[in-house]
């Protein structure tokens, strides 16, 4: 039944994703796709409403992937799986912190996550990438558009400027750049 | 704990989730603000733990933190309140938008403005990337985990929990040699 897929999916995704934001995303990204819920380019999409739309990013995501999979129950079950595992680790550890952030197992294995967490999301980004651009035409008109929007979204995320903003001007460019072209 | 505990934390956590975009790191600055300042449910120590807690748990950083001040200031109840809070506003506001998208995205701007977008995202990925790497401690043993790490999800398609579950298991393994006096760090 595709509710509890989802919700045993988003179970999986809430109990191993370290960090906040774009730390589920890898995870994510490969559960949706083998269970073929969205396609790569609707998980792209879906990053700049999330980004564009206020509350954590992890909610938004797993209420839009569970509402596109199934309708307002695939939303519930995929809301509730990723957040189920952290209501209950965080109640089973109340009282316990000070033990727990002193484990040095606890410490042993987190130095080994964090590196794992941006190794998984730079290969994430390889493979968004690789969707925006099409390798076996690198002079194509929509390649070329691509990079001039990658370039300025690159300009404006150095000059610190906020990611909706960001989304915003990637947004018109590739509207006026589709105008100018037609 | 007041009798009326629950409320408050649900709708303080309600407004943090209704008005924080981006969520996580960008919470905090509001948490602190609501939950530390406001109405002094935690002290500044405890924020810290709160901050070092979150992050050194599994599932998204929002809910680690709102169940993690339920729980202190009105337990199990509080927990659900404050977390219920916190999810509420995303899951109300994206449901309508997964539905007004569904309506609008074979419009030819639409398109255009996705297409746009898509190229945007990547950047923001990056970003995001390189904010955590430069926290990140540079020492042989993080590029030990991180190049195969990469090599793995980026070409051999290894599934992500595998590889999280292989580096938590190569970080204690690491530490036990080291603290066996073995002494060598490079070839962990």
């Amino acid at each position: 039944m595709i509710y509890l897929k989802l919700l045993w999916e988003f179970l999986k995704i809430g109990t191993f994703t370290f960090g906040g934001g774009y730390a589920m995303l890898p995870l994510m990204r490969q559960i949706v796709l083998e269970n073929q819920w969205l396609t790569e380019q609707q998980i792209v999409d879906f990053i700049a409403v999330s980004e564009s739309t206020p509350g954590p990013l992890a909610v938004n995501m797993a209420t839009y992937i569970g509402a596109v999979a199934a309708g307002i129950g695939g939303a519930l079950s995929a809301t509730a799986g990723v957040a189920l595992p952290s209501f209950f680790i965080i109640l089973l550890l109340s009282g316990g912190y000070e033990k727990f952030q002193n484990s040095r197992v606890v410490k042993a294995a987190l130095a080994g996550l964090r590196p794992a967490v941006i190794a998984l999301i730079a290969a994430a980004l390889v493979s968004v990438l690789g969707n925006v651009f099409d390798t076996g035409a690198l002079f194509s008109r929509s390649n070329l558009n691509g990079l001039l929007i990658v370039l300025c979204a690159g300009f404006l995320c150095y000059k610190k400027k906020h990611p909706i903003l960001i989304i915003g001007t990637s947004a018109l460019l590739g509207i006026l750049l589709n105008r100018i072209g037609a | 704990m007041k009798p009326k505990a629950w409320k408050d934390l649900f709708r303080v956590f309600f407004k943090i989730g209704a008005f924080t975009f981006g969520g996580g790191y960008a919470m905090i600055p509001l948490i602190k603000r609501e939950v530390v300042e406001e109405k002094k449910w935690l002290s500044d120590k405890e924020m810290l733990d709160l901050i070092a807690i979150a992050e050194s748990t599994p599932g998204p950083l929002a809910i680690n933190s709102a169940t993690f001040v339920g729980s202190r200031v009105a337990g199990v109840p509080g927990a659900a309140a404050a977390t219920l809070g916190v999810i509420l506003p995303s899951f109300f506001l994206i449901l309508a938008i997964s539905h007004i998208l569904a309506q609008v995205q074979h419009f030819k701007m639409v398109e255009d403005a996705f297409e746009g977008i898509r190229a945007g995202v990547p950047v923001l990925i990056a970003s995001a990337l390189l904010s955590l790497y430069r926290q990140a401690e540079k020492n042989a043993f993080t590029y030990a985990v991180l190049i195969p790490a990469f090599l793995l999800a980026c070409f051999f398609q290894v599934s992500s929990i595998l590889i999280l579950l292989l580096c938590a298991l190569a970080g204690i393994l690491f530490q036990r040699r080291d603290a066996s006096g073995a002494g060598k760090e490079e070839d962990s």
